[in-house]
């Protein structure tokens, strides 16, 4: 075995570009990933600018947008702002967070955890990062096409986005790219762990984050596709003159629109929310195996409910499918469909807190280490909460209704996505970042990160529920035109203080990020006494990952158990 | 290049008695089942939603269908034949099978590009309805899987040689996941074929 570990000496490029490492595209993945989390926070932070000061110019900067068109004298014009929050949405689901969590953290870790000494077909995983680069640079193109980019809103509801500027039919071609990227990279994922598991390591040996990994790809390979064929027929809306979803008799303007007609606009919303509902949970179920690890390995305790959080996880990932029109209450479906949907997205709620659950019992009588990590899972606990349980008026047609598409329905999808996923995944990255570059993040830079962010997180989202039952619709330009939502303005200026709070704490993961690769303290191989197997390797691992195949001989969490000298005993030692 | 090995490259997995190609192709194949699928459903509710909607017998031309069924249905069997010669060792046979697979491929692309030339001669084209619009993007995505068939195919009858030389096993096993995928997409005609020209 030793023999094919030999590093043969590859030039920069084969090492860091065109990589066909499974780490490097993991770290590829993830710094693509941050960045475009970093750029569609911006435009978030320019939106609420508009919101919180509407009609006003941008301070500092607007001298810049002098003559432009979008954005005369400074003041943000509504096309732009519809844009931005197109495209705020798309950047951060589909650039930011997928590839950061499945992407990043699944290519990185799942070869490592199970044994393996790369990715099923490595030359594949290249190719599904580069597919992601180039759908993430057409995305970034549309930002300069006249028009600029797309504006229906990251959904792209017909017949609006037919009828939209050329920044659509980019949205369009972006997303057959992503879709592929993802469809490549979760077949490699599902491949991996079926096939290259190590010796021993049945199923239930795996850690959880190799569960929700395994169960994530499964949501992508079956639930993408779909839109992929949605995107094909609305791209022939738009380029080849068909009226797939354009309804008869349309009036744009005061003018019949001239189309072949007899399309139906609510066929594009039963296709996309068949992908996006799912994808929902492709965002937080990495977050949760992430939160899993990191709670297992500070409370210093076997986690509570193993086998228990993999059904329920296997039983959300079948159910995610069977839920989607809960999205469409206001389509005018009957009650019977409502009903279904209703009863389902109710079923939906019970894996889900059973999962959460888990890891509270989990925390019960641990001797509980607060390093920065940890800290970041715990705060995931309550704020994913938050975002689960607003969620449920909004599963109930009854309650849909009044709340539908008002800032309340905005208010619950972040706290899920933004303080619950988005904190995982930070909770990630100070976890293993010793691991892949063999420095320790510091401390106190992390901490004010957390706590800064914590508080900012939700001054903007918490306000959002009030705005909600106010009335407040999501899209709206200029909020302080409309009676109802002038009582609720200086909510606004509240969430954007926040908001750009939030983004100054930013500022310190990225010197903590970068400041510790050179600065930082060395790590040892193990720096947190952890039991899964990514940490039995050197730091930072070699290419081919491990010096010896291993071989497992116990489940992933085995810690404090009794009689033992140790308070860990990892995986590999028999 | 790698230095890390991969097992189950080119014998099955014990447990799953698959190699890693194998289930790739299959779960490739899954995700493909959900894009037609969402594409079939899309036409029918379409369909159902639009009483003008015309019988596809009375404005297609179903006997050069007919024609592209029986060639697409005979590349499948060439392609098993191919996969069979290299099972017997006679890489010869191989090319013989393979070529003949891409030959009845192209075939089947020119009678295809027939047919729309035809009914872009008498004026039908995407936007003139939704049935156009649907006949024409289903037709024309299959057609892409065929051409992306064809070309995998035509790449593996270029460069086998060398493979099969080095490791005849592997060289099997990508030779059996590419007639998994045409398999699947002559499969897709087989449903194509009765949905839009025949009801």
């Amino acid at each position: 075995m030793s023999e094919h570990n030999e590093h043969h000496e590859l030039g920069f490029i084969r090492t860091y570009v065109f990589s066909i490492d499974h780490k490097v595209i993991g770290i590829q993945y993830a710094i693509t990933g941050l960045l475009f989390l970093f750029f569609g926070f911006c435009l978030m932070m320019l939106m609420r600018w508009q919101l919180a000061y509407p009609g006003e110019a941008l301070p500092l900067i607007a001298s810049w947008f002098e003559n432009s068109q979008m954005m005369p004298g400074g003041v943000m014009s509504p096309d732009l702002y519809n844009s931005f929050g197109a495209m705020h949405g798309t950047i951060m689901v589909f650039l930011g967070v997928v590839p950061l969590a499945v992407g990043g953290f699944g290519n990185y870790l799942v070869p490592l955890q199970i044994g393996a000494p790369d990715m099923a077909f490595p030359k594949l995983n290249a190719a599904s990062y580069w597919s992601y680069f180039v759908g993430g640079v057409v995305m970034l193109c549309s930002f300069f096409l006249p028009g600029g980019p797309a504006q229906s809103g990251w959904t792209s509801y017909p017949p609006l986005s037919i009828l939209a500027s050329t920044g659509q039919t980019a949205w369009l071609i972006g997303m057959v790219f992503l879709i592929t990227s993802s469809l490549l990279g979760s077949i490699n994922i599902i491949v991996t762990i079926v096939q290259l598991r190590a010796k021993g390591l049945s199923f239930f040996r795996m850690p959880f984050l190799v569960w929700a990994q395994f169960v994530t790809s499964f949501l992508l390979v079956l639930a993408f596709p779909p839109l992929e064929a949605a995107a094909v027929f609305q791209l022939m809306d738009r380029v080849a003159g068909t009226s797939f979803f354009m309804p008869s008799g349309l009036v744009v303007g005061g003018m019949p629109l001239q189309v072949a007609g007899g399309g139906n606009p609510v066929l594009w919303q039963h296709l996309f929310w068949f992908l996006a509902h799912p994808e929902v949970y492709v965002l937080i179920l990495p977050a949760l195996g992430i939160v899993t690890e990191i709670i297992a390995n500070n409370t210093r305790k076997p986690l509570y409910g193993y086998k228990t959080m993999v059904y329920s996880v296997l039983f959300l990932g079948f159910m995610s499918f069977i839920v989607w029109a809960h999205h469409m209450f206001m389509t005018g479906m009957g009650t019977t469909m409502s009903n279904f949907f209703q009863t389902t997205t109710m079923i939906i709620s019970i894996p889900s807190v059973i999962l959460i659950t888990c890891l509270i019992i989990t925390l019960w009588g641990g001797s509980i280490r607060f390093n920065l990590p940890m800290m970041f899972a715990l705060a995931f606990l309550p704020m994913f909460a938050i975002g689960g349980l607003t969620g449920l008026p909004l599963g109930l047609a009854t309650s849909d209704i009044y709340l539908h598409d008002t800032y309340y329905v905005i208010g619950h999808f972040h706290y899920v996505v933004a303080p619950g996923t988005l904190f995982a995944l930070f909770a990630g990255i100070y976890y293993w970042y010793p691991k892949v570059t063999g420095r320790m993040m510091n401390n106190l830079l992390g901490k004010l990160h957390f706590w800064i962010s914590f508080l900012a997180i939700n001054g903007i989202f918490m306000p959002m529920f009030i705005q909600g039952f106010a009335g407040v619709s999501r899209r709206l330009h200029t909020p302080n035109f409309y009676a109802h939502a002038q009582a609720v303005q200086g909510t606004n200026v509240f969430m954007s203080i926040s908001a750009w709070v939030l983004g100054a704490a930013q500022l310190f993961f990225i010197i903590n990020f970068f400041l510790s690769l050179k600065a930082g303290k060395r790590a040892s191989d193990n720096p947190w006494d952890a039991t899964t197997l990514e940490w039995a390797t050197p730091t930072p691992p070699p290419h081919g990952n491990f010096l010896q195949e291993p071989v497992v001989h116990r489940g992933p969490y085995e810690y404090s158990v009794p009689g033992k000298a140790t308070d860990y005993i990892p995986q590999q030692v028999s | 290049m790698s230095t890390a090995v991969i097992h189950y490259i080119d014998h099955p997995h014990p447990v799953t008695g698959v190699t890693n190609s194998k289930l790739g192709v299959w779960l490739f194949i899954a995700s493909e089942v959900m894009l037609f699928g969402a594409l079939f459903s899309s036409y029918i509710i379409l369909r159902i939603g639009n009483p003008a909607w015309p019988h596809g017998w009375m404005v297609l031309n179903v006997p050069l269908a007919t024609l592209n069924t029986m060639i697409l249905i005979t590349s499948s069997v060439t392609m098993v034949m191919s996969w069979a010669a290299l099972m017997m060792n006679r890489f010869d046979r191989f090319r013989l099978y393979m070529g003949l697979t891409i030959l009845l491929g192209l075939a089947f692309m020119g009678v295809k590009g027939f047919e729309y030339s035809s009914k872009f001669h008498h004026e039908h084209f995407p936007w003139t309805d939704n049935f156009y619009g649907i006949y024409f993007t289903l037709t024309g995505l299959h057609g892409l899987h065929v051409l992306g068939g064809i070309l995998l195919n035509l790449y593996f009858l270029v460069t086998g040689k060398r493979l099969w030389t080095r490791n005849p096993k592997m060289f099997a096993g990508r030779i059996e996941a590419a007639g998994l995928y045409w398999h699947f997409v002559d499969l897709v005609w087989i449903f194509l074929f009765p949905s839009i020209y025949l009801l």
